[in-house]
């Protein structure tokens, strides 16, 4: 029997263009006894519409929350976004009464009320708080002792730290390269690794993101890093999916394989490679694979 | 005539100041600690979109705002560059929510100006029709099913439009105009 049970959220972008990171998560989180509920309904977490109108943001968020208040469930996110609307909601709404008596009235419409009774969690809070070291490290089944790694855990599961209380500092998250020792693989320090991957204004202006990834790819590549690990959508296609878009445009040649932590951890608890969507990858990461002993 | 063109510098005239718009921004939620901001300039120091960027300039921001300069901040396009990191907000020592503060800005500019970048109104539009801010095509719905991956939850579209019609969302989104890109 499992202990540990929440309400999975998947938002949009995973199922538009990433289920390598839904498969390998479902995986390994399976694995690990953590039982997931489906939504039972969805609608988009509200981070998308922000920018344009924080009260649609809040409410479409708000009924994500009453949706999992109803199963009584916490809420597991595998993207930072999602994390990050959904939790600054849940807190701002218990918190201020004001607002919550607002968007109550807004929920009241659709047969709905926000009571605050349960928490939402992104992959890596659930896995490093939750699951526990112990537990995954006694999953692990091959370790890849072999293995350089670097990390880029993203901006919203750490920020703003008035609204993100998972222990983790800003400057210097350590909950993910935590997780990633665990695997067996070395985690190396680089420069910048805390800048945003810049992805949350492609749709604006593409100049400015691109920049900022090919110069987190440099200092990546400056370690010798066999490969760039995320645990955000956001985050991956900037530096997987547009990849060489950006070496076409700065006229260089990266190849760093990005994996999401998910598969990283698989490869590790023993998963034959093909479970594990490694192959959805546009950066093929075949030499990284070459090292490891199948 | 001459060729030359005067130099005219870009002065800040009184009548552009409007000595309200402070005390506006300053009930917003995310906002509220704007008189807070004393222009020590760490957000932009810090802001990874500045580095690359000649335009957007938090710092800048906040003290156009203190200073009522509505119009000028409603046709900046620079405003829409900020990548919501939330760096100026764990930096600030004043704790000034800058990001906050942009948000609120860039929600007054869709409401007051009527306009905002195309693909606010794609994803909006796609939200509205599906539930999901990007439309998933049948392939993806199929190529779960084959690889054992349970099917997407449904949308409640009832409810959904019912949350853009209280908010202000749909009528927002028939009347606002467009625009690509912002330069860099």
């Amino acid at each position: 029997m499992s202990e540990l049970k929440y309400l999975i959220f998947l938002g949009c972008v995973i199922p538009y263009r990433l289920a390598s990171y839904e498969v390998s998560s479902r995986k390994v989180l399976k694995k690990l006894d953590v039982e997931l509920v489906e939504m039972p309904e969805f609608n988009c977490c509200g981070f998308p519409m922000d920018p344009i109108n924080h009260d649609l943001m809040l409410t479409l968020a708000a009924r994500n929350l009453c949706l999992a208040e109803k199963q009584n469930l916490d809420i597991l996110t595998l993207c930072n976004g999602c994390f990050s609307m959904l939790n600054e909601t849940n807190k701002v709404l218990a918190e201020d009464k004001e607002i919550r008596e607002k968007i109550n009235g807004h929920l009241k419409e659709i047969g709905m009320e926000f009571k605050g009774t349960i928490k939402v969690k992104h992959l890596v809070h659930v896995l490093a708080e939750d699951v526990g070291f112990e537990k995954i490290k006694d999953a692990v089944k091959k370790p890849l002792t072999n293995l350089r790694v670097a990390q880029h855990g993203g901006c919203h599961i750490v920020r703003p730290a008035k609204h993100v209380n998972h222990g983790d500092d800003p400057e210097n998250p350590t909950m993910l390269k935590n997780l990633i020792r665990l695997t067996g693989a070395e985690c190396l320090d680089y420069m910048d690794e805390t800048e945003c991957c810049g992805n949350p204004i492609i749709g604006v202006n593409e100049e400015v993101p691109f920049q900022m990834a090919k110069e987190k790819l440099e200092h990546v590549r400056t370690v010798k890093a066999q490969a760039l690990i995320t645990v955000c959508p956001f985050c991956h296609m900037m530096y997987d999916l547009n990849q060489p878009r950006i070496e076409r445009a700065f006229n260089e040649k990266f190849g760093i394989p990005v994996l999401h932590y998910t598969q990283l951890l698989g490869l590790a608890m023993g998963f034959p490679r093909e479970e594990l969507a490694l192959n959805e990858l546009r950066v093929k990461p075949t030499e990284l694979l070459s090292q490891i002993q199948e | 005539m001459s060729e030359t063109q005067e130099y005219v510098p870009n002065v800040i005239k009184a009548e552009e100041m409007d000595p309200k718009f402070k005390y506006e921004i300053s009930k917003m939620p995310g906002a509220e600690k704007l008189m807070l901001c004393f222009q020590c300039g760490t957000c932009t120091a810090d802001c990874p979109i500045s580095r690359f960027n000649d335009f957007y300039r938090p710092r800048r921001i906040a003290r156009m705002v203190q200073l009522g300069l509505k119009d000028r901040l409603l046709s900046d396009d620079a405003l829409w560059l900020c990548s919501t990191c939330f760096t100026c907000v764990d930096h600030c020592p004043q704790n000034v929510e800058i990001a906050g503060i942009v948000r609120v800005l860039r929600n007054m500019i869709v409401k007051e100006k009527g306009v905002m970048p195309v693909v606010f109104k794609e994803l909006a539009s796609s939200l509205l029709k599906t539930g999901y801010v990007y439309i998933i095509p049948e392939s993806r719905h199929k190529r779960r099913e084959q690889r054992g991956l349970p099917p997407l939850p449904k949308p409640n579209l009832e409810d959904v439009k019912k949350i853009f019609e209280i908010t202000g969302s749909s009528e927002m989104l028939e009347k606002t105009k467009t625009f690509e890109k912002v330069k860099s």
